[in-house]
């Protein structure tokens, strides 16, 4: 029992991480410009694909010691870049001519860039790569080679398995999130974003270059989605066209749930999302999942409306 | 330094500033006085660049601003403490403060800066770590003049700094802007206070709906027995 316990904390935390990583870019965007990216889930999707050619490129499957290690972190490396440059571009190229139009523009556009995403995702899988399975077939799953040594970390005795992929996922996950926590609290963009959020006209005043600020924003978060697609598709091994659209959906349900605009509240409410998940698949059964996840989502919304971290408590005037 | 000529603005088809016309001259304190809705702080935000004026020239140290964007104007030392305040409420007090040297390259500068605001207002440094948001109106205000101090602005302009504040930190608050003038920053100060403005100003305009109907030094407009009947309760 306390194996099967400890068996789902892992699987929940894993996961956990892949949404809080997705949250993290919802959120931030929110934070400045209170507006959902729709395409957000898309553009991890999208890095996902990118993965997945660069493991075939490298040759990682089979790869072992150094080489392995190397060329995974080219591949996170990459995808982190292309994430964040796709997500900067869509900023410029769409949502920022709309910035002073009426809410619901960007917001529709952001859902036809997700389809247009979609689209060339759909294209992506149809090229003719063996990683592709040959190009057969373009909408169907493709798998994700296990590259990792696929060993359980406990010993092959123990009632739990702890593959180097778990760790890999959770740690590396931590380390990225640290790293983020510690330029929003303490570098000088990190400061203007929060500046920004709290008051973009006072931040104006300040001197700040808001455009410039929410283009930063843009860059981390696909990073964070770039980065998620690397770590998701080791973990889950299967990636597909359309995976954007559920993952991205459970993303912004953990952004919501712990409080949208709230950095720690994306961290708390994906890994909530993850864990709930997890317990839920395995004591109440995987068919509930959407019912029972998403009943206890909106319990905790119906009690703290403004997510677990949103702010509740109105600030002195 | 400033020079406001003929400048129109409106919100949509609304006309809210009508041509006014109005200048600050290094190390001056000027005022802006006038009714609620007059426009005043539609003419502060043309001037930092926030707000596009329809039609009328804007000049800085005779540079065109109209076309510039609002980080530039902060850049070129014109800088803004708004209405209402604005501080960031879940930053520090220190963070705030260091927001508003965010456009400064020169940190020994902002170090003897930080001091200069803490040594105007010993709550500040006290309350330092404390989130902006926590902070009584009176300190907010002091907060939002001392960032707008970090800018090392050679133009600092404030929009209503005494609004709904207790008389003794109003008196606390125009002794600042004093100060700060004598040591060199000049100043336009939007006020609804119409007595405490023209009494620490070198001269004053007042708006009417969106028009300067009367200019004059501070002294002239306390005697002036429109201003008298409007402004000042008399
Ligand atoms: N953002 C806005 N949109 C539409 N009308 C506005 C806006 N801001 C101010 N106004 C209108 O413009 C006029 C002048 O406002 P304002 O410049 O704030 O005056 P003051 O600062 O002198 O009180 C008022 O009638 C006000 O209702
Ligand atoms: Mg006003």
């Amino acid at each position: 029992m306390l194996d099967t316990i400890l068996q789902q904390l892992i699987i929940g935390l894993t996961n956990g991480m892949v949404f809080a990583l997705v949250a993290l870019g919802y959120t931030m965007v929110y934070g400045i410009l209170e507006f959902i990216n729709f395409a957000h889930g898309d553009v991890f999707m999208l890095t996902s694909f990118l993965a997945l050619t660069l493991v075939g490129l490298f040759d990682l499957q089979g790869a072992s010691g150094a080489s392995l290690a190397g060329g995974l972190c080219l591949v996170i490396l990459t995808c982190a870049l292309f994430g964040a440059g796709l997500n900067y571009v869509i900023d410029r190229l769409v949502y920022k001519p709309l910035r002073k139009a009426p809410k619901l523009a960007p917001l529709v556009s952001a859902i036809g860039v997700s389809f247009i995403l979609q689209n060339l995702g759909l294209f992506w899988g149809g090229m003719p790569l063996k990683v592709f399975g040959g190009g057969n077939q373009a909408a169907a799953p493709k798998a994700f080679p296990d590259i990792l040594p696929a060993h359980n970390l406990l010993g092959a005795g123990s009632g739990l398995t702890l593959m180097p992929k778990d760790v890999l996922v959770i740690g590396a996950s931590l380390v990225v999130m640290a790293a983020l926590y510690g330029v929003v609290r303490f570098s000088k963009l990190g400061k203007a974003m929060r500046a920004t959020a709290q008051d973009p006209a006072a931040a104006r005043l300040m001197g700040i270059d808001v455009d410039q600020v929410i283009g930063a924003t843009f860059l981390v978060g696909g990073g964070l989605a770039g980065f998620a697609a690397v770590i998701y598709s080791l973990y889950i091994n299967t990636i597909h066209y359309q995976m954007g659209y559920q993952n991205g959906l459970y993303a912004f349900t953990a952004a919501v749930v712990g409080g949208i605009g709230n950095i720690p509240g994306a961290v708390l409410g994906g890994l909530l999302l993850g864990l709930v998940r997890a317990y839920s698949d395995q004591f109440i059964g995987a068919q509930w999942q959407p019912a029972v996840l998403f009943g206890i989502l909106i319990l905790i919304l119906i009690f703290r409306p403004s997510g677990l971290l949103g702010s509740t408590a109105r600030e002195k005037v | 330094m400033l020079n406001v000529a003929n400048m129109s603005a409106s919100y949509g088809a609304i006309d809210v500033l009508k041509g006014i016309s109005l200048r600050v001259e290094e190390g001056e304190i000027v005022t802006l006085i006038g009714a609620n809705g007059a426009g005043k702080t539609t003419t502060l935000m043309c001037i930092s660049g926030l707000h596009k004026p329809r039609s009328g020239q804007l000049t800085f140290l005779g540079q065109d601003i109209v076309p510039m964007a609002p980080h530039h104007i902060v850049r070129l030392g014109l800088v803004q403490s708004p209405e209402g305040r604005k501080v960031f409420p879940r930053m520090t007090v220190a963070e705030n403060l260091e927001m508003g040297a965010y456009t400064r390259r020169d940190p020994d500068g902002v170090k003897t800066d930080y001091e200069r605001v803490y040594s105007l207002f010993p709550v500040l440094q006290e309350r330092k770590t404390q989130p902006a948001g926590t902070l009584s109106g009176g300190e907010q205000q002091m907060l939002a003049v001392g960032r707008a101090m970090m800018a090392k602005p050679r133009l600092l302009l404030l929009d209503e700094p005494s609004l709904g504040l207790a008389p003794l930190i109003v008196a606390r608050i125009f002794e600042v802007i004093q100060t700060l003038n004598q040591q060199g920053t000049t100043v336009l100060l939007v006020e609804q206070n119409a007595r405490m403005a023209l009494r620490i100003a070198h001269r004053g305009y007042v708006l009417e709906t969106g028009t300067v109907t009367m200019e004059g030094t501070g002294v002239e407009l306390l005697a002036d027995s429109r201003v008298q009947a409007a402004y000042l309760g008399e």
